[in-house]
C-alpha cells in the first residue's frame, strides 16, 4: 500500500474509536511532558549553573604562569594545574609568547594580570588599597552586572569602578552615601618602576622601549629605581559586593587593564629582571588567556600546555560538576521513561483490542487483495500515530508544566528576596528527541499487535462475527 | 485470459484438512476440478460439503494441505503470502453472502479499497470507482454509507467492489443468501452479465457457491456438486 493511503486509512481508523485512541495518545502525551519536564528541568539547573559560572567570568579562562611549579599566593585550594614542561623549567612568558597564545584557534583575548598596591586619598584620609586591571571584555561579566553608574569609558580611561564597602568606607568620613562618590575624583598613589640612567649619557632609557619597564641592559646598569607617582581617577562606578575571589578576581579597586599597564608600577616579580642574564627580555607574572566557549578551554589548554607552559583552568573543577549533572540528567530520564513505558502498554492494549474489533476488517482487506504486510503496516502506522500526536502533545504538555515550575520557582525566589532564575530549560534536541522517543516506543509497542494482526487467517477472520 | 489449454482455474487433487481435537476434518478431499476461461460455474452442495472451502482455496485466501491449484496456469499453492495477496487484488474478486462492506466506509471508499491495496494511480481511482458503481447501477450512492441502503443494494456495492480492479475471475459465495428471491436474482443478472460482456475475451470466470439449484440452473453453464468435500457429480446447464 502506497505512504499516503496508508496514512489515509490509520487516521480513519484512529477516528473510528476517538475515545479509546484520544485516552491512549493523551495517556503517551503524559508519559512524553513528564520526561520533557523532568529533562527539562535538569538541563535548565545546568544552564543555570553554567551561565553562573561564565558569566563569573571563570569557565572561559585558562591562566598561564611560566613556572611549573606554582601554586599562587596564600592558603586554600587550588585549581588543579597543567605543565607541559617535562624538565621543570620555565619558559620565558614574554610579549612574544603572548603573540603565539593569542594566535591559537578560538582564543578571543590574552592579556597579562596587572594587580599591584598601592594609597588612595580622597577626603584628605589615605587609604591602602589594592589595584587590579581589567579588560574591556569584562564589561559583560556577572562581576559588573549589579554595577551602579557606568563601566569605564575607554580603553585606558583615568577612572575607577569601587566595591561598595569600600567606596562607604572612604566616604564615611566625609557622612556621604557611597553613591554620592560617583563622578568623585580621587587620588592613587603608587611606586613606578623607572629605568636606571645610562652611567655613559646620563638618559634613561624610554618606557617605550621596555614594556614591562627596564629588562637588564648593559648600557643602561643593572636593575631599577621606584618613583612614587599620583594618579587622579574618576569613580564611574560602584559594584555590589563581588563573588568569592577566584584567581582573577578584582582587587579592592578596579581600573582599566591598558591604564594599569601604562603606570609601569613595580609589581612582586619585578626583582628577578635584576638578576637575569643581560639581554633577557622582561616577562609577565602570568597571562589571562580568554577563549571562545568553555568547551574550547580544554584544547586551548592542550596547546599551551604543548608549548611549554604550566596552565590553571577553573574548568578543570567544573567537571565533577558537569558528571554530577550528567547522572542528574540520567535519572531524570529514567524516571521520565518510566510514565512512557507505562503509556506503551497503554498503546499495546488499545491496538490488541482493535484487533478483536476489527478482526473481520482484517479478513475483508485481506480478501481484497492486503497482504500480511500491509496489515502490519497499517497497525504500525496507528500506532506511530498515535505516538507520533503523543510526542507532540507530550511536549507542548512538558513546556506548559515547565512554565509553572519556572513561574512558582520566580515567585517563591523573589518572596526570599532572591533574583528569579530559569531554573528550566526545552532546547530543541530534548524537543526532537523527546518526539522520536515518543515515536519510536510507541512502534517498538505496535510490534506485537501488528504482528498479531498480520497473522489473523483471512478465512477465520470473515467468519467472526 | 486462460491458461495454454484455455482453463482459468485447474485444481489437481487438492485437499483441506484440518484438524479438531483428534478428529480430521476433511472440508476438501482429493478435488479435481478444472474451469475453462469464461465459464459461468456453479458449485452446489449442502451445507458443510466443502464448496465454500473450495472458493476460498481457489481465491488463496486459503492453503490446500495437498495437491494443487492453478489460476491461469500459476500454481497458487507454491506461492508466497505477498504473491498470494497479489492473486487477490489483480486475478479474483470475490463477493460474500454477507456483503462484508466496511459500513464505516462510504460506498465510494469501500469500492475505492482494493485500488488502495492494488497501489492503483490516484489520478485514476476516482474514475474508475465511478465507473464500477454507475454499471451496478448505484451510480447516484456514491456518499452513502452501507446501513443506508437494502440488501440487494449492499451486495450490488460489494459487485462493484469485486469488479473495480478487473479481475479476470469473479468468486461469489452464496451471493443471494440473504437477499430476497427477486432481489436475488437481480444478482444473478449482473453476474452473467459481467460473465458475458467482459471485455477479456472470451469473458470473466466465474465461479459461485450456492445452495439454491433453481438459480444455478438457470444462471451456470455448469454445475459441479460437492458432498462432504468431494466432488460427486458434474452436470452441464442451459
Amino acid at each position: 500500500m502506497k505512504l499516503g493511503d496508508l496514512a489515509e486509512l490509520a487516521g480513519r481508523n484512529l477516528r473510528e474509536a476517538l475515545l479509546r485512541n484520544a485516552l491512549t495518545t493523551l495517556g503517551i502525551a503524559v508519559g512524553v511532558a513528564s520526561l520533557v519536564a523532568m529533562l527539562s528541568l535538569g538541563v535548565g539547573l545546568q544552564e543555570v549553573a553554567s551561565k553562573r559560572l561564565v558569566r563569573a567570568g571563570q569557565f572561559d579562562k585558562i591562566f598561564v604562569l611560566s613556572g611549573p611549579g606554582f601554586r599562587g599566593f596564600g592558603d586554600g585550594p587550588r585549581p588543579p594545574m597543567k605543565t607541559g614542561s617535562a624538565t621543570g623549567e620555565s619558559r620565558p612568558l614574554d610579549e612574544n609568547a603572548r603573540q603565539r597564545i593569542a594566535r591559537l584557534p578560538d582564543v578571543l583575548e590574552v592579556y597579562p594580570t596587572v594587580q599591584f598596591t598601592g594609597d588612595v586619598r580622597y577626603a584628605g584620609r589615605t587609604t591602602f588599597v589594592r589595584v587590579s586591571g581589567v579588560p574591556p571584555s569584562d564589561r559583560t561579566s556577572e562581576n559588573f552586572e549589579n554595577i551602579r553608574g557606568a563601566f569605564f569609558s575607554g580603553l585606558s580611561a583615568e577612572e575607577v569602578i569601587l566595591p561598595v564597602e569600600f567606596a562607604r568606607r572612604l566616604s564615611n568620613p566625609a557622612n556621604e552615601q557611597p553613591g554620592a562618590m560617583l563622578g568623585r575624583v580621587l587620588v592613587l598613589r603608587y611606586p613606578e618602576r623607572r629605568a636606571l640612567a645610562s652611567p655613559k649619557t646620563g638618559q634613561r632609557k624610554a618606557p617605550e622601549a621596555a614594556p614591562e619597564g627596564a629588562g637588564a641592559d648593559p648600557d643602561f646598569g643593572i636593575g631599577f629605581s621606584v618613583a612614587l607617582r599620583e594618579k587622579q581617577l574618576r569613580v564611574v562606578g560602584i559594584l555590589e559586593p563581588l563573588p568569592p575571589a577566584g584567581p582573577n578576581a578584582p582587587g579592592r579597586i578596579i581600573i582599566p587593564l591598558q591604564l594599569a599597564e601604562s603606570l609601569n608600577v613595580v609589581k612582586a616579580g619585578d626583582l628577578s629582571d635584576v638578576t637575569r642574564a643581560p639581554g633577557e627580555v622582561s616577562m609577565y607574572q602570568s597571562l589571562t588567556v580568554r577563549v571562545s566557549s568553555p568547551l574550547q578551554v580544554a584544547p586551548a589548554e592542550d596547546a599551551i600546555n604543548q608549548m611549554g607552559y604550566t596552565t590553571i583552568s577553573p574548568m578543570d573543577n567544573a567537571r565533577s560538576l558537569r558528571r554530577f549533572f550528567a547522572i542528574l540528567d540520567m535519572f531524570l530520564g529514567i524516571f521520565g521513561s518510566l510514565a512512557l513505558a507505562v503509556a506503551s502498554l497503554g498503546i499495546i492494549n488499545t491496538l490488541v483490542m482493535a484487533i478483536l474489533e476489527r478482526r473481520r476488517e482484517i479478513g475483508i482487506l485481506k480478501a481484497l487483495g492486503a497482504g500480511d504486510r500491509d496489515i502490519r503496516q497499517l497497525f504500525f502506522a496507528e500506532a506511530g500515530a498515535m505516538g507520533l500526536l503523543g510526542g507532540v502533545l507530550g511536549v507542548a504538555l512538558g513546556w506548559a508544566i515547565g512554565r509553572a515550575i519556572h513561574f512558582g520557582t520566580t515567585i517563591y525566589l523573589r518572596r526570599h528576596e532572591m533574583t528569579g532564575e530559569n531554573v528550566w530549560s526545552v532546547p530543541w534536541w530534548l524537543v526532537v528527541g523527546a518526539v522520536g522517543f515518543a515515536l519510536l516506543v510507541s512502534l517498538a509497542a505496535g510490534i506485537y499487535p501488528a504482528a498479531r494482526a498480520a497473522r489473523l487467517n483471512p478465512v477465520e477472520a470473515l467468519r467472526y462475527e | 485470459m486462460s491458461d495454454s489449454n484455455g482453463l482459468a482455474i485447474r485444481t489437481e487433487s487438492i485437499s483441506r484438512h484440518y484438524a479438531m481435537g483428534t478428529s480430521l476434518i476433511r472440508a476438501v478431499d482429493e478435488v479435481t476440478l478444472e474451469v475453462r476461461a469464461g465459464e459461468f460455474v456453479a458449485l452446489l452442495g449442502s451445507s458443510g460439503s466443502g464448496k465454500s472451502t473450495l472458493l476460498n482455496l481457489i481465491a488463496g485466501l486459503d492453503r490446500p494441505t495437498s495437491g494443487a491449484i492453478y489460476a491461469h496456469g500459476r500454481d497458487l499453492a507454491r506461492m508466497n503470502p505477498q504473491e498470494l495477496a497479489r492473486h487477490r487484488s489483480r486475478t479474483v474478486g470475490m463477493v460474500f453472502q454477507a456483503f462484508n462492506l466496511l459500513p464505516r466506509m462510504t460506498l465510494e471508499e469501500n469500492v475505492e479499497l482494493p485500488l488502495r491495496l492494488a497501489e492503483a494511480d490516484r489520478g485514476e481511482r476516482d474514475a474508475r470507482v465511478r465507473a464500477a458503481l454507475e454499471r451496478v447501477g448505484l451510480g447516484a450512492r456514491l456518499s452513502h454509507r452501507p446501513g443506508e441502503l437494502s440488501g440487494g443494494e449492499q451486495q450490488r456495492a460489494a459487485l462493484a467492489r469485486a469488479l473495480v480492479n478487473r479481475p479476470t475471475i469473479l468468486l461469489a459465495d452464496e451471493p443471494t443468501g440473504n437477499l430476497d428471491s427477486r432481489t436475488g436474482e437481480e444478482i444473478l443478472n449482473l453476474l452473467r452479465e459481467f460473465n458475458q460482456s467482459s471485455q477479456a475475451s472470451p469473458g470473466m470466470t466465474v465461479v459461485m457457491v450456492t445452495h439454491e439449484r433453481a438459480l444455478a440452473d438457470r444462471y451456470a453453464h455448469r454445475i459441479v456438486f460437492l458432498a462432504d468435500g468431494r466432488l460427486v457429480e458434474r452436470e452441464g446447464s442451459g
